[in-house]
């Protein structure tokens, strides 16, 4: 037998080919597969856009001039902040900020007015409770723009130079994670979300049918089955990767800074390492209620301590620890990186590297765990 | 027949399983020929199913040697599985596959491809009568289509032997006429079937046959033989009279 005979006459051909066609039959799961990742993105994205608005805010009106309530009553205007009352002190506003019953204030030093009609320079002070990211960034950004055009108001109606500094102080998350920031994080969970649960069914609906019975007898070898069970749902994580970037871009304007090409490459060991899980999770359980739930037991770590919500360097080190052993956490990383700071693999590749080690452990760990028996 | 084809389709010595210290199956010698037709009979949990697990290695024997097709089955299952068909009581077939895709993937699975495919699936086809539904989806089918595509799945590669556990479950009598006569047409072609079933007219139709009764092997011969040393008419009398020391012996 030539070597080209041996290569089109394995098993892994037929098994590819027949997902493939199933894959094709079930329009439902492929429609799902599909839908979920746009309706996710478009639910997070407008979750950011009105969670933003109407921050409860309270105000320390320092100069207590026409000045300062036109400049107060124009960061109200933006919508960002409502007012929930005024503070007499900076400690009031600590303490009030901090015990969650407000969520922004504005600081007027007692010379605001005096430094406008000098035609110096106005200091105003925002701050914002930063530990929500959602929360916070288009209130921060809201804050800059309207001081920047009260300033350009006054600029213009006194012909002077000066204007209004506005000072933003994000409080408890200093580093301002935006929106922006948050997207390419869900192409990661969602692909996380969906590759594992996809998997992890496949393998587990073989052996509920009683198919995965008679395929134990024939001579198809375990990494010819679980490949070839696989393969199709790397297609599936292309598409799912490309709806979330299009939509990402005309929906919230997140920018692809770096080369979508390394993107997609990289995300190939990292569409298989979470398909590595899920085939894992299959070897494991034997009903496809139970895949379903290990699979989404395993989503809330790498929700939560992945970098994906809330920034790692602030967690305890056994929390960083445990991130450390979570694919997302390197994909996250990377995406970042791509898209939103143009950076390529000369800085990546260790991030990619890892992200290698996790598809070949985890593919390699599922089928020696995985048995060919049907004890 | 070369020197190198083995008599013996099975051969098995002191073949036994234990699960948690109750033997399923208790040194079972058995000796199948070649181009036989085998019955495995017996009650529910008489150890058919798991005697049938262990000579396709879908399960290890806890003790005891197998030899099936002149191959260690312990040893080199897969070596064996190249050369042997397995139906089971679920026909193992995809339902959102058509006839001819079953068909297709099963002899994939088995490397039947290419030239050996293209001649292989619409023969297959032809003999089971399958042709007319070939585009259909296999989870539209009725019983009796299903055991005939089943059968025809593990039988493309052209096996050696094939295992039919109950192949012929909830299947109505006509279809099971003409299942027996395409396994009579397989078997004397050379093929060695093992087969296990509740039906009393299919157990007639066997060469040879052997009675289970809770582990052991209580008897092997022609349905003939096997009638006579019960001293009874038919092999339904034999079952029942088994059955009623089985129960006997559990009260």
């Amino acid at each position: 037998m030539t070597l080209w005979e041996r290569l089109t006459s394995l098993p892994f051909w037929a098994m590819l080919q027949k997902e493939f066609i199933q894959m094709r039959r079930d329009r439902g799961t492929l429609g799902m597969m599909i839908g979920i990742p746009a309706i996710q993105l478009i639910m997070f994205g407008y979750a950011i856009q009105t969670e933003v608005r109407h921050l409860p805010t309270i105000v320390l009106d320092e100069s207590r001039s026409p000045e300062s309530r036109r400049f107060i009553q124009a960061m109200l205007n933006t919508g960002n902040f409502d007012l929930g009352g005024t503070a007499a002190s900076r400690g009031e506003i600590e303490q009030r900020i901090a015990g969650g019953e407000a969520r922004a204030a504005i600081v007027i030093p007692p010379d605001f007015q005096r430094d406008i009609k000098r035609g110096r320079t106005a200091q105003a002070q925002i701050i914002v409770d930063a530990a929500d990211p959602l929360a916070s960034a288009a209130a921060i950004s809201g804050a800059g723009l309207a001081g920047a055009i009260r300033s350009q108001a006054l600029a213009a109606s006194r012909g002077v130079g000066g204007g209004i500094e506005v000072r933003v102080r994000p409080w408890y998350n200093p580093t301002s994670r935006s929106a922006v920031y948050i997207v390419p994080g869900i192409i990661g969970v969602l692909l996380s979300i969906t590759m594992i649960v996809v998997a992890s069914i496949a393998l587990v609906r073989e052996r509920e049918r009683g198919t995965l019975e008679q395929l134990v007898v024939t001579p198809i070898g375990k990494t010819s089955l679980m490949l070839g069970k696989i393969i199709p749902f790397l297609l599936v994580g292309y598409v799912q990767i490309t709806v979330i970037l299009l939509l990402g871009r005309l929906l919230f304007d997140v920018p692809i800074r770096g080369s979508v090409a390394t993107l997609y490459l990289v995300a190939l060991p990292f569409v298989v390492a979470n398909l590595g899980i899920g085939l894992f999770v299959s070897t494991v359980v034997s009903t496809q209620a139970q895949a379903m739930q290990l699979g989404f037991l395993l989503l809330l770590p790498n929700i939560l301590l992945s970098g994906f919500m809330f920034p790692r360097e602030a967690m305890p080190e056994p929390a960083q620890w445990l991130g450390a052993a979570l694919p997302l956490t390197y994909f996250l990383e990377i995406m970042r990186g791509i898209l939103l700071k143009g950076t390529g693999l000369r800085v990546l590749w260790p991030e990619a590297l890892a992200l290698v080690g996790f598809s070949v452990g985890l593919i390699g760990l599922s089928v020696v765990r995985f048995r060919k028996s049907v004890e | 027949m070369t020197a190198a084809e083995p008599e013996y389709g099975i051969i098995t010595r002191g073949l036994r399983k234990e699960y948690r210290g109750v033997a399923a199956v208790e040194g079972l010698d058995l000796e199948v020929r070649r181009g036989e037709i085998f019955g495995l009979l017996g009650p529910n949990g008489s150890g058919k199913t798991t005697t049938i697990r262990m000579l396709t290695g879908l399960i290890a024997p806890t003790s005891g040697s197998a030899t099936v097709v002149g191959v260690d089955v312990v040893r080199s299952p897969e070596l064996v599985r190249r050369r042997i068909g397995y139906m089971s009581q679920r026909f193992g077939l995809y339902d959102d596959l058509t006839v001819r895709e079953n068909l297709e993937f099963y002899a994939g699975v088995y490397g039947v491809v290419g030239a050996a495919r293209r001649r292989r699936i619409p023969a297959q086809l032809a003999e089971y009568a399958l042709t007319p539904r070939a585009d259909q989806l296999a989870g539209t089918l009725s019983g009796g289509w299903k055991q005939r595509l089943a059968l025809a799945s593990a039988t493309t590669h052209e096996p050696d032997l094939v295992f039919l556990d109950e192949p012929t479950a909830g299947v109505d009598p006509a279809s099971r006429k003409l299942f027996w006569e395409l396994i009579g047409r397989r078997a004397a072609a050379g093929m060695t079937v093992l087969v296990t079933t509740h039906y009393m007219d299919e157990a007639e139709r066997c060469h040879r046959l052997a009675f289970l009764s809770r582990g052991h092997l209580i008897g092997v011969g022609t349905p003939v033989e096997i009638t006579a040393r019960f001293g009874v008419a038919t092999v339904e009398e034999v079952f029942i009279e088994l059955q009623r020391r089985d129960e006997g012996a559990l009260a």
